[in-house]
């Protein structure tokens, strides 16, 4: 963390960079929450460990109309969300300097409490030094322990891997921490019937309180005006007159983000309820490489996205495949 | 809020005989907007017509919707009839209750309601409808014809011979198409050439027609009068104004090994060619996979020996770009792979040959100057058996479904030309059914049963083994004595299935042409409006429409070339303002839109934009309305809903959908 803020310090004091946009300390020890920082001085607060899963890439969009060059800290997954914006045109990449910062998996504090791990005071092992195997907590219960992993995010678990896509530097090792496949998940709601889907969608959907904090943190939802907030059309007035209008919510915004979505897991990690909402973009995602070949968003910025990238095979009649 | 009338047809008892029409007059009646409804037997009749221009006229209606027909049939006819009456033709609607609802229902009950809930999706657009005005835009008195087989030539000369300039891209070094392959044509027995080339050389020679022979359409954009096409002109690496067609390259070229397309594989030509004798134009090709020149720069020799000093190694491919008011599609067709009928033994015997190879073995220019010979060691076969319908007619998904239409008829005409030239010859023909409709055909093939005594069993071919003796033996049933067949031959004739030319699917999305299954054209209507593409301006012609012969082919060409005469004849044609639109201020810039439009319609530019009092400069989508069709592909890609298509706007189909699940 230290070579990093001397870096950003550097970068700062001659003026490759107007600011900076990274993480500060919390107000507890696993709380970080992304923030601007225009000066040196500024830097005093800098933090960057475990704990700081945000994906910073979407802030860029509103940082690329200020002035001058913005630096930003992104870990090997958000650079995949970072492409996809500058596929878009939502980001200028002349305007930003990326530090890819290193990456050993991110941590997911609502974990703490499946753990049993309460009152926590001062966290020690999420310096991202060394292997990072072993978390250690003091807590006005006493000392307690984890493993590293037990506390990751399940995106982590499912790592897209090590390497950032786009960087000016890289700075701090990574590694990849995938234990299992992507998919399993998505498989294993494949395999129930209808009604079990059903009830399950229910079950996790209705948890929904339309905070919003899941659109608010996705890079993909980037429009000037969500569907949602615009009197142009039906679809907010529509959504509040089913009984379910979590379902219509973020269904239609798993169809606004197909092909578009890097699976960064971001929607997940912000929704206080919860809710794995992941589940319905790497459904998308399962059924685009399915039906169409491989593809991941934001892995570069030249290739053509499978549901929209008009070509001369797109001829009718347009069946792509069946599925029984 | 919008008076709406409602005019429920009955299509004589087409509809009324399974919706009843007084039941949705009386519910339509009561939706919010209509303000009168009735029925009529035939709305489409000059009464309804005039039904309904009352009806505006007294009930001072601002919007229509006619339950009848699907809109492709009438749309155009209510719409016009509105019009006369002072209302904007773009207020009019159609609930299709027939091609979607009483022809394919039989309960009465049900099919009523759903007729209802058509309707009731159409008053629900109706009250969102604005009135629309089209453009104008000019015509490009000049057509295109793609694929220079005897359905492009007879389309061109007739185009041409209305006066209308129009050029013919060929994909392949010279025109003449599938028929400069054939030997002799059915019923007459006429040499497939002498009547061909002259018609070939009566194009070449045309000064309205231009010829683009080893050329391929690579881009087209546009519309109906005003299309913009890329032609590329294949390298021919031999200079067209120099060349004389004296042959002398040919002769020399020491690369003599590549199989000849034109001969279907059955013997070799040199890397520069003119695929056959009667080639236009006569300019040959040099084949760069096959060059010796081109592929190690060393040799040279069609160089040295070119007296005109034509040959030009350093030629590039050169893209020409051309207007055009009217395309002709007329791309023809290709014989199926035969990988699906392998029990044939195709693959495995040189003398088991499919049709197309037998039209090259009895041509008098083919590999064996016209002797019938078996490939594999150049005797006179004495048995020869022809198995009809491979691949064609096919129940499972190895071949096609369709009947290939033309096989029948060849089959006889190869049967009898053997059975006459080489009457010591004992020909079998294993058929399904012979199919001979047209004119003198089945007393065509009556004269090969009874005047040259072919042999025509009813039955499927099951195997064909190769023996040790060279022989094949043709393991089959008869179906009409019920019993196996093991029969020897010396020579096995497939009729294989014949499909377009896979070119043409490509070329059909550039075109934005319908396409079906079986990759053939479709028409506008399938009856009334056979040589029509349902996408303007672009017409068909030939067998990429349909299998079809040559006396059929040679009708449709002429009947397309009158379809673009039609069209060329008008200086203005009215645009359609069903078009895209992106609203500035909801514009992401993201590019999504550009991406999908298959016409190139879209672009974008840096704008300044006042967005309720923040004032930036922002990358925002423009659309070009005359390029725009209005298919809809970016209204639905557009992320934030800043594309909306005019006349199908996102709230009108939303209001569609909720009128129907109400």
């Amino acid at each position: 963390m230290q070579e990093l803020i001397t870096r950003i310090k550097e970068l700062l004091a001659d003026k490759t960079v107007d600011r900076a946009i990274g993480w500060r300390a919390g107000d507890l020890g696993y709380n970080p929450e992304p923030a601007y920082f225009n000066s040196v001085e500024d830097m005093d607060n800098f933090v960057y460990d475990g704990f700081c899963g945000a994906n910073l890439s979407k802030m860029m969009i509103e940082a690329a109309k200020l002035e001058g060059k913005t630096l930003v800290c992104l870990k090997p997954c958000d650079t995949y969300s970072f492409n996809q914006l500058i596929k878009e045109h939502r980001v200028d990449r002349e305007k930003t300097y990326i530090i890819g910062v290193g990456c050993k998996g991110k941590l997911d504090p609502r974990k703490l409490e499946e753990l049993g791990i309460r009152g926590v005071t001062t966290v020690k092992g999420a310096e991202l030094e060394g292997d990072c195997e072993t978390l250690k907590f003091d807590t006005v219960y006493g000392e307690k322990e984890c493993a590293y992993s037990d506390l990751m995010l399940e995106r982590c678990h499912v790592c897209k891997g090590k390497e950032h896509k786009v960087f000016d530097e890289v700075i701090g090792e990574s590694k990849d921490t995938s234990t299992g496949d992507r998919f399993d998940e998505v498989a294993a709601i494949e395999a129930m019937s209808p009604e079990e889907k059903f009830a399950f969608f229910q079950a996790e959907l209705s948890k929904c309180i339309r905070c919003n904090a899941c659109r608010n943190a996705c890079p993909a939802c980037s429009c000037r005006k969500c569907v949602f907030d615009s009197n142009k059309f039906d679809s907010a007035q529509k959504a509040n007159t089913v009984s379910f209008e979590e379902k219509m919510f973020h269904i239609i915004r798993a169809f606004h983000v197909a092909g578009r979505c890097t699976d960064c897991g971001e929607c997940s990690r912000v929704c206080p309820q919860g809710i794995p909402l992941h589940l319905f973009n790497r459904k998308f995602i399962k059924d685009i490489n399915e039906f169409y070949g491989e593809y991941q968003a934001g892995e570069d910025t030249e290739s053509k996205a499978p549901l929209t990238n008009f070509t001369f095979d797109d001829v009718e009649p347009s069946i792509v495949g069946e599925r029984g | 809020m919008q008076r709406i009338g409602v005019f429920v047809c009955h299509c004589g008892s087409n509809i009324a005989a399974t919706v009843d029409v007084k039941k949705v007059v009386e519910v339509i009646g009561m939706e919010p907007g209509v303000v009168y409804a009735e029925d009529y037997q035939y709305m489409c009749s000059e009464a309804g017509q005039e039904k309904i221009a009352a009806a505006i006229k007294e009930k001072n209606l601002t919007g229509v919707v006619v339950c009848s027909c699907s809109p492709r049939m009438h749309e155009t006819t209510f719409r016009k009839c509105a019009e006369k009456a002072g209302i904007n033709p773009y207020m009019v609607e159609i609930a299709n209750i027939r091609e979607q609802c009483s022809w394919i229902h039989k309960d009465m009950e049900e099919a009523t309601k759903k007729a209802v809930i058509l309707a009731r999706a159409a008053v629900a657009k109706v009250n969102l409808n604005t009135p629309l005005q089209p453009g104008e835009s000019r015509v490009t008195k000049r057509a295109l014809v793609i694929g220079g087989g005897i359905a492009g030539i007879q389309t061109a000369l007739d185009i041409a011979d209305a006066g209308y300039e129009v050029d013919i891209v060929e994909k392949t070094p010279s025109i003449g198409g599938r028929m400069s392959q054939l030997d002799k044509t059915f019923p007459t027995l006429d040499c497939s050439a002498c009547i061909l080339t002259p018609k070939m050389v009566d194009a070449a020679a045309h000064d309205k027609i231009k010829i683009y022979s080893y050329s391929e359409v690579e881009n087209v954009s546009g519309f109906v009068g005003d299309f913009t096409v890329d032609i590329r002109k294949k390298a021919r690496y031999v200079d067209m104004d120099k060349c004389t067609g004296c042959g002398a390259c040919q002769e020399k070229c020491p690369s003599k090994k590549t199989p000849s397309e034109f001969n279907r594989g059955l013997n070799t030509r040199s890397a520069i060619y003119t695929p056959f004798a009667q080639a236009i134009p006569n300019v040959p090709v040099i084949d760069p996979n096959a060059c010796i020149k081109l592929k190690t720069g060393k040799c040279g020799v069609c160089s040295k020996v070119c007296q005109a000093g034509a040959i030009d190694y350093e030629q590039k491919d050169e893209i020409i770009t051309e207007k055009y008011g009217a395309i002709v599609v007329a791309t023809g067709f290709d014989i199926i792979k035969l990988d699906n009928y392998d029990e044939y033994a195709y693959s495995q015997s040189k003398d088991v040959v499919t049709s197309l190879e037998l039209e090259r073995i009895m041509n008098a220019a083919g590999p064996t100057k016209g002797h019938l010979e078996r490939l594999s060691d150049g005797k006179a076969p004495k048995n020869i058996v022809f198995i009809q319908c491979v691949g064609s007619r096919c129940s499972d998904n190895r071949g096609k479904s369709y009947c290939s239409k033309i096989c029948c008829m060849y089959t006889a005409k190869h049967a009898m030309l053997i059975r006459d030239k080489y009457p010591d010859t004992n020909v079998t023909v294993f058929y399904i059914d012979v199919r001979t409709p047209g004119k003198n055909f089945d007393e065509f093939y009556r004269r090969a049963v009874e005047e040259y005594h072919v042999n025509y069993i009813k039955g499927q071919v099951g195997k064909v083994a190769p023996q040790p003796d060279g022989t094949l033996m043709v393991h089959g049933v008869d179906l009409i004595d019920g019993k196996q067949i093991k029969m020897e031959a010396d020579m096995v004739v497939l009729a294989a299935a014949i499909e377009p030319d896979p070119t043409v699917r490509k070329l059909a999305t550039m075109l934005t042409a319908s396409i079906d299954t079986n990759n053939f054209l479709t028409e506008a209507h399938a009856k009334l409006r056979p040589v029509e593409s349902p996408t303007a301006g672009v017409f068909l012609s030939g067998v990429s429409q349909g299998p079809k012969d040559i006396p059929e082919t040679v009708s449709q060409a002429g009947a397309a070339a009158v379809k673009v005469v039609g069209l060329l004849a008008k200086d203005k044609l009215l645009t359609n303002p069903c078009t895209a639109q992106s609203d500035e201020l909801l514009c992401n810039g993201c590019s999504t839109c550009a991406n999908v439009c298959p016409y190139g319609a879209i672009s974008y530019e840096d704008k300044l934009i006042n967005d309720h009092g923040i004032r930036e400069t922002r990358r925002v989508a423009q659309v070009n309305t005359a390029l725009c069709h209005g298919c809809g592909a970016c209204t639905v890609a557009c992320p934030s809903g800043a594309m909306d298509l005019q006349g199908f706007s996102n709230r009108q189909i939303i209001a569609e959908v909720d009128a129907i699940c109400r």
